[in-house]
């Protein structure tokens, strides 16, 4: 019998621009393993929230995700206004959401520009990414910045939409339309994409239960979940649309989900400028909040986010604890790679739209047999000792002298 | 189900090659910087009343302001690390004299990092 051959894949550039290691064993062409690597993105986030007030913190939150930076720091809000015991305006929620569903759009639109990379179709990746610019323009416009827009606040937003703003979102949400409905047609016409994608990745409905996976890959998998719908905040219970499901289980109907959720979303946007309220965007907050827990949800576009807060009376949060929507979907990642080609696994990986870093975590095991604290000095020692057997000298790299931060 | 033809998208790709391109030449050209975005900041001296309010809100302690007369005269400049800022722009919110303004200069790359240090008075 043959030997199985075992792969890794990364950490350097795993189909996504993003450190990860997957350790791929095949037998022949066919996966029949698969184990993930993560941790090479850590960057104490959660630690760093802990040293910080409540508005400091709030920054270094939006940045847990480039993509869903919104969707970060209006989970985090919404627990911290829970515990304050603060409304924000009505206005300012509606503000929040229309931020919310334009992060939707563009982060849909960059997957699938991604999607098209991974599998040889560039021309999509040009033209999605091309289209994806109008989103982020029109966000520049309203907040100043492209991605981390700063436009959360405790209490509410920081900045109003004007009536002239009002009438280019709308201008950029018909132009997106018709592209998106150009991408609709193309996604059930395309015999090479569904040539491509049908059956890769399969992911029952019932395993995607059992690994607990979240937002499109859930919904592709036949599941009507989704916590703007289950639980809903902001101005969601208000809204109609239409929570986007496929039973094709595969890659193909992960694509099918994110381009039609992306017409929902316009939906929604064109719904909250139809219904806007006049009034404050901003609600008075206390500085110091008092103590107590909460746990707050919100669907971000790829799944659904969940931030837990402890309070402790002071202005410093006590905890911080982040859980992004693709720490929810390696699980079925792994199963999902199971069983299908090497050359399927860029795609695989791609479909779940991960971002690394917001999932990676350290953890401290208290009391585990033989565990010790080791200090910075004795990490870079154990680190030069470490590629010296491997024949690497890395002594000679210096480390800057303090900085100050 | 719509009849599957391949290559479906060459319809529009062929009319693609004839449009100007989607990107801009910067920094051969100009680029678009919208008026409210947040660029390099700017102070006014005679505005603060050195409160720190900024300094304790900053995320990235990228904000100093020091009192640069005697302690009856007080005379307050600022010292920026823009090599730190996140250009949040939390500091403008949390300013209660408005003697912080965020500018839509973004060109501020330097190869030497002491350049990032800039103090206003
Ligand atoms: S813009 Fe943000 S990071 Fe920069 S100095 Fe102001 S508060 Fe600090
Ligand atoms: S918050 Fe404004 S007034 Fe107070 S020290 Fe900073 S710049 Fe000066």
């Amino acid at each position: 019998m043959s030997k199985n051959l075992v792969i890794p894949i990364g950490p350097q550039h795993p189909s996504l621009k993003e450190p990860a290691c997957f350790t791929i064993t095949l037998e022949g062409e066919k996966v029949i393993e698969a184990d993930i690597g993560i941790g090479y993105n850590h960057r104490g986030i959660e630690k760093s929230c802990e040293s910080r007030n409540y508005y400091q913190a709030l920054y270094i939150i939006e940045r847990v995700c480039g993509i869903c930076s919104h969707s970060h720091s209006t989970c985090y809000l919404s627990g911290v206004e829970k515990l304050a015991g603060v409304e924000i305006p009505r206005r300012a929620a509606f503000i929040r959401t229309i931020f919310g569903e334009l992060e939707r759009l563009h982060s849909h639109l960059l997957w699938l520009g991604v999607a098209g990379h991974e599998i040889g179709f560039d021309t999509l990746f040009m033209y999605t990414w091309r289209d994806r610019e109008l989103v982020l323009d029109i966000l520049a416009m309203l907040c100043g910045n492209r991605v981390n827009y700063g436009i959360n606040t405790l209490g509410g937003v920081r900045r109003d939409l004007e009536p002239q703003h009002i009438d280019d979102i709308r201008r950029m949400c018909a132009k997106i339309e018709e592209r998106n409905n150009y991408y609709v047609n193309l996604a059930l016409s395309d015999a090479t994409l569904a040539a491509r994608l049908s059956g890769v990745g399969m992911l029952s409905k019932e395993d995607a239960l059992k690994y607990g996976a979240v937002g499109p890959v859930l919904r592709a998998s036949g599941v009507k979940s989704d916590t703007r719908r289950n639980d809903p905040y902001l101005i969601y219970p208000e809204i109609p649309f239409d929570v986007i499901t496929y039973d094709s289980c595969d890659v193909f109907g992960r694509v099918v989900v994110r381009v039609l959720e992306i017409n929902e979303s316009i939906k929604i946007i064109r719904y909250c400028l139809d219904n806007m309220p006049d009034g404050d965007i901003i609600a008075k907050m206390p500085r110091k909040i008092p103590a107590g827990e909460v746990v707050s949800r919100y669907e971000a576009p790829r799944g659904e986010d969940v931030h837990f807060i402890k309070a402790n009376g002071t202005d410093i949060p006590e905890r911080v604890k982040v859980r992004a929507p693709s720490e929810a979907n390696w699980h079925s990642m792994a199963h999902m790679l199971k069983g299908d080609y090497l050359a399927d696994t860029p795609i695989i990986i791609a479909a779940i739209d991960p971002c690394y870093s917001c999932t990676d975590r350290a953890i401290t095991l208290n009391n585990a047999a033989g565990s010790k604290r080791t200090d910075w000095e004795a990490i870079r020692k154990h680190g030069i000792e470490f590629y010296r057997n491997k024949g690497v000298d890395v002594s000679r790299i210096l480390l800057p002298e303090k900085i100050n931060y | 189900m719509k009849k599957k033809i391949p290559g479906a998208i060459i319809k529009t790709a062929f009319p693609t090659i004839f449009q100007k391109p989607a990107t801009v030449g910067y920094p051969f050209e100009p680029l678009k910087i919208d008026d409210d975005y947040r660029g390099e900041l700017t102070y006014d001296a005679e505005a603060c009343i050195g409160c720190s309010m900024c300094m304790r809100d900053c995320p990235a302690n990228a904000i100093e302001i020091i009192n640069i007369g005697t302690k009856e005269d007080k005379k307050f400049k600022a010292i920026f690390h823009l090599d730190h800022c996140i250009y949040c722009g939390q500091c403008v919110d949390s300013c209660p004299k408005d003697a912080l303004v965020m500018s839509n200069n973004i060109e501020l790359a330097s190869l030497d990092r002491n350049n990032l240090k800039v103090e206003r008075e």
